[in-house]
C-alpha cells in the first residue's frame, strides 16, 4: 500500500482531494420531484479539516453519500483525488472506497462478534494484503488511537467511545486520502465525544484530510473550515484556520493517550 | 481477498447462530443419510433375490403355464423307465386330446403327460432330468401338539432332489417305488423339523406328521440351504407327487415342471428342446404359447429389473428429502442476508466488492450443506449396518458419492440466490437498514 497522503500537505501547493462542480441529486419525477442537492460547487484541499453543517433535510447526508462514493449525483462533475467517479463501474467504486476513503459512522458500524483487530484488518483484507502485513498495519492503527490494549476485544466488550476509536483506526488503516465522518459523536456521551474530537484534531494536525458531517456547532468548532448547507445548497463557507495551520482547538499534549504520528 | 479469508467469514456466519445452523444442516443430513440407506436397502434386497435365484442352480429350467385358468383334467402320471421317471402301470393318464380338440379352447395347463413327453423325447439330448412339481398352498404340519405352517410344499419325483441341488442330511430320500406306490412319505426341511420336534431335528425321522390332518411318515431331513433374503429356503417339505395328489392337491394341473440341463452351457439348447416338445404336446407355436420356460438367468434378469425400479423409487423419495433440505438452506440464507444487511453495507462501504460478498455467503451455504453431507454420510453408513425390514442393506458406493456431491451442489445452487441478493444490495441502502 502506497502512502497516498500528499507529501506537500504542509507546503503552499495543495492538490484538491475533492473537486465538485454543479452536483445535483434529485429523487422522484414530475410533480413529486425532490432536489436533495440543487447544484453544489465544492473543493477541498489536501490537509484541510472541514465540517459540513446543516439541519436534517438540508442535503448534507446526500452530499456525504456522494463524497463517499456510496451514491452518484444526478448531474455535475465530481473528481475524487483527481478521479472522475461518475465514469467508474461498481467494482471500481468499491476499490475507490477501499483505497481513497476512510468512513466513520455515527453508529460505529463495526462487524459484530469480530475482534477490534479483525475489524481494523477488514479493509486491508479487501485490499488484498497478506495476513502478516495487515496485522502489523492494524496493530499500528489501533496503537495510534490508543487502543493497543484492547485489540482482542469484541465490539460488545468496548464502550461507545472505544468502539468509535476502533472505527477511526479502521478508517485510517488503508492510509486514505480522505477521512469522511458522518455525525461521529452523535451516539457518544460528552466525555467520549471530547476524546474522539481530540483524535480528529490530532489526525488533522498530522496532515490528514478530514470531512465531518454534523449538526452540532460544538463539533464544527474543531474544524478549520465550516460549511453550512440549506435546501441542497451551500449557504456559507467560513474558514477558521488555514489549511497548513493546526486545527483551532487542537491541544498537542492531549490526555486521550492519542499519539500523533 | 483470499479463500481462507472468505472461509473464515463464512465460518463466523455459520457459528453466529449455532442452533439455526444445526437445524438447517439437519435437513441436508437427513436427505443424505436417507439416500445412502434407502439405496443400500434396495441394493441389499436385490442382492438377496439374486442369491436366492442362483441357489436354484444355474442349469435349472422351470416350465410354468402362462395362465392358470381352471383346473381341468390332469393326467395321472405313468412313466415307465427312463428319464428318472418310475413306471406306473395301469394308471396311465388319459392323455389330453390336445391335437384333436380346437387349440383355442384348451385351457393352459401342464400335465404329468407333458413332463413325461419331455423326459422321453429323443429330441432333447441336453435335458438331464425332468421332475413334475405339484405345490398345494397353505399346508400346516402338526406333530404332538406342535404346529408349523409350511413355506413350500412340493409334490414331485425323486429326480427333483438332483435338479434342485438338494440332499438329505438325516434319514433317506424317497424312491421310485415310493412314487409309484403312492407312499405317504415326506422329506422335511430343517426349519420345519425344528418347529415340530425342537432342536434335536434328527428325531423327526420315522415319526408320523399330519399335513392338514393327513398323515405322512417323515423319512428324511433335507440339508440346510440357508436363508437368503426374506425367504427361508429350509421351510419346505418334499413328498412324492402321487401321494400329494391323492391327499393335498387333487388331480389337477401341475404347478410347474422342473428340468435340469446337462450343464450351464446347454441351458439355452435345453430351453429350445423343451419348447419344441411342449409345442408339439399343446399344439401351439411360439406365437401362441400357453406356457413359458424360464431359467435362473431369465428369472434373475426379471427380478433384477423389478428390483432396480424399487431401488430407484426409494432413491427418488430420499432425493426429494434432500431437495427439501436444500430449500431449507436457501430459506435460512435469505433470513441471514436480511439480518445482516447492515453488515453487508459496512463491508461494501469499506471496500468489499460484489465477488467478496457472493463468496462469503455462498461459502456459508456450502459449509452448511457440507456439514450435513459429512454427518449424513456417516449416519447413512452406520444405519446400513442394521437389518432394515428384513433386508441386510448393501451400501452402493455410487450412492455415497452421489448423495455427498448433490448435497454440495445443493448448497451452491440454493446459496447462489441469497448470496447474489446480498451482493446486489446498494451500500447506501444497506447501511441505512435497521
Amino acid at each position: 500500500m502506497t502512502d497516498t497522503r500528499s507529501p506537500s500537505s504542509r507546503s503552499a501547493q495543495h492538490h484538491q482531494v475533492i473537486d465538485m462542480q454543479s452536483i445535483t441529486k434529485t429523487y422522484g419525477e414530475g410533480e413529486a420531484i425532490v432536489h436533495a442537492l440543487a447544484g453544489v460547487d465544492l473543493t477541498i484541499e489536501a490537509g484541510d479539516y472541514v465540517a459540513i453543517m446543516g439541519a436534517s433535510g438540508s442535503g448534507k447526508s446526500t452530499l456525504m453519500n456522494i463524497i463517499g462514493c456510496l451514491d452518484v449525483g444526478t448531474s455535475g462533475r465530481y473528481l475524487l483525488d483527481g478521479i472522475d467517479v461518475r465514469r467508474l463501474t461498481e467494482r471500481q467504486l468499491s476499490i475507490i472506497r477501499n483505497r481513497k476513503i476512510g468512513f466513520i459512522f455515527q453508529s460505529f458500524n463495526l462487524i459484530p462478534r469480530t475482534s477490534a483487530l479483525r475489524n481494523v484488518e477488514l479493509p486491508l483484507a479487501y485490499a488484498g494484503l497478506r495476513t502478516a502485513v495487515r496485522r502489523d498495519i492494524a496493530l499500528a492503527s489501533l496503537d495510534r488511537v490508543g487502543l493497543s490494549d484492547r485489540v482482542d476485544h469484541l465490539p460488545s466488550q468496548l464502550s461507545g467511545g472505544q468502539q468509535q476509536r476502533v472505527a477511526v483506526a479502521r478508517a485510517i488503516a488503508t492510509e486514505p486520502v480522505l477521512l469522511l465522518a458522518d455525525e461521529p459523536t452523535g451516539a457518544l456521551d460528552s466525555h467520549s465525544t471530547a476524546d474522539v474530537l481530540q483524535l480528529f484534531d490530532a489526525l488533522a494536525a498530522a496532515g490528514r484530510t478530514v470531512v465531518v458531517i454534523t449538526h452540532e456547532a460544538d463539533v464544527a468548532a474543531h474544524a478549520k473550515r465550516v460549511i453550512d448547507m440549506r435546501d441542497g445548497l451551500i449557504v456559507s463557507d467560513a474558514r477558521r484556520a488555514g489549511v497548513d495551520e493546526p486545527p483551532p482547538l487542537w491541544q498537542p499534549a492531549s490526555s486521550t493517550g492519542v499519539v500523533a504520528p | 481477498m483470499n479463500v481462507t479469508e472468505i472461509l473464515r467469514f463464512a465460518w463466523q456466519g455459520v457459528t453466529a447462530n449455532k442452533t439455526r445452523s444445526a437445524l438447517t444442516t439437519l435437513g441436508i443430513l437427513i436427505g443424505v443419510a436417507a439416500v445412502i440407506t434407502l439405496v443400500a436397502v434396495g441394493t441389499g434386497s436385490s442382492k438377496a433375490v439374486q442369491d436366492q435365484i442362483s441357489s436354484l442352480g444355474s442349469n435349472t429350467l422351470t416350465v410354468t403355464a402362462s395362465s392358470t385358468t381352471g383346473g381341468g383334467l390332469g393326467g395321472g402320471g405313468g412313466f415307465p423307465g427312463g428319464g428318472g421317471f418310475p413306471g406306473l402301470p395301469g394308471a396311465a393318464g388319459q392323455s389330453d386330446t390336445t391335437s384333436q380338440n380346437a387349440t383355442k379352447t384348451r385351457e393352459p395347463q401342464l400335465t404329468l403327460e407333458d413332463a413325461r413327453a419331455i423326459a422321453e423325447s429323443q429330441q432333447a439330448p441336453d435335458v438331464l432330468g425332468v421332475a413334475p412339481v405339484v405345490s398345494p398352498s397353505s399346508v400346516t404340519a402338526t406333530y404332538q401338539g406342535a404346529s408349523h405352517t409350511v413355506g413350500t410344499f412340493t409334490g414331485t419325483t425323486p429326480a427333483y432332489l438332483a435338479i434342485d441341488n438338494s440332499t438329505v442330511q438325516d434319514g433317506h430320500s424317497f424312491t421310485d417305488t415310493d412314487y409309484t406306490s403312492h407312499s405317504r412319505v415326506a422329506l422335511v426341511g430343517t426349519t420345519v423339523a425344528q418347529d415340530l420336534v425342537g432342536s434335536d431335528i434328527k428325531s423327526i425321522v420315522g415319526k408320523t406328521v399330519a399335513f392338514n390332518g393327513l398323515t405322512f411318515k417323515v423319512i428324511g431331513v433335507l440339508s440346510e440351504k440357508g436363508s437368503t433374503g426374506p425367504q427361508d429356503q429350509d421351510d419346505r417339505v418334499i413328498a412324492p407327487a402321487t401321494s400329494v395328489q391323492d391327499t393335498l392337491a387333487g388331480y389337477g394341473a401341475l404347478s410347474s415342471i422342473s428340468v435340469k440341463a446337462t450343464s450351464a452351457d446347454t441351458v439355452d439348447a435345453a430351453t429350445t428342446e423343451v419348447e419344441a416338445v411342449l409345442d408339439g404336446q399343446h399344439g401351439v407355436t411360439s406365437a401362441d404359447r400357453d406356457y413359458s420356460v424360464n431359467n435362473a438367468a431369465s428369472i434373475l434378469s426379471a427380478a433384477t429389473s423389478s428390483n432396480r425400479t424399487f431401488t430407484v423409487l426409494l432413491g427418488a423419495v430420499a432425493a426429494i428429502s434432500l431437495l427439501v433440505g436444500g430449500i431449507g438452506v436457501m430459506n435460512i440464507m435469505l433470513v441471514t442476508v436480511t439480518e445482516r444487511t447492515r453488515e453487508i453495507g459496512i463491508r461494501k462501504a469499506i471496500g468489499a466488492g460484489k465477488p467478496d460478498i457472493i463468496g462469503q455467503f455462498l461459502a456459508e451455504a456450502v459449509l452448511l450443506s457440507l456439514f450435513g453431507g459429512v454427518v449424513g454420510v456417516a449416519i447413512g453408513l452406520v444405519a446400513s449396518q442394521f437389518t432394515i425390514v428384513g433386508v441386510q442393506p448393501v451400501v452402493a458406493p455410487y450412492s455415497v458419492f452421489l448423495a455427498f456431491g448433490v448435497a454440495i451442489l445443493i448448497g451452491l445452487f440454493f446459496g447462489l440466490y441469497p448470496a447474489n441478493r446480498a451482493a446486489s444490495l446498494r451500500p447506501i441502502d444497506a447501511l441505512r437498514y435497521e
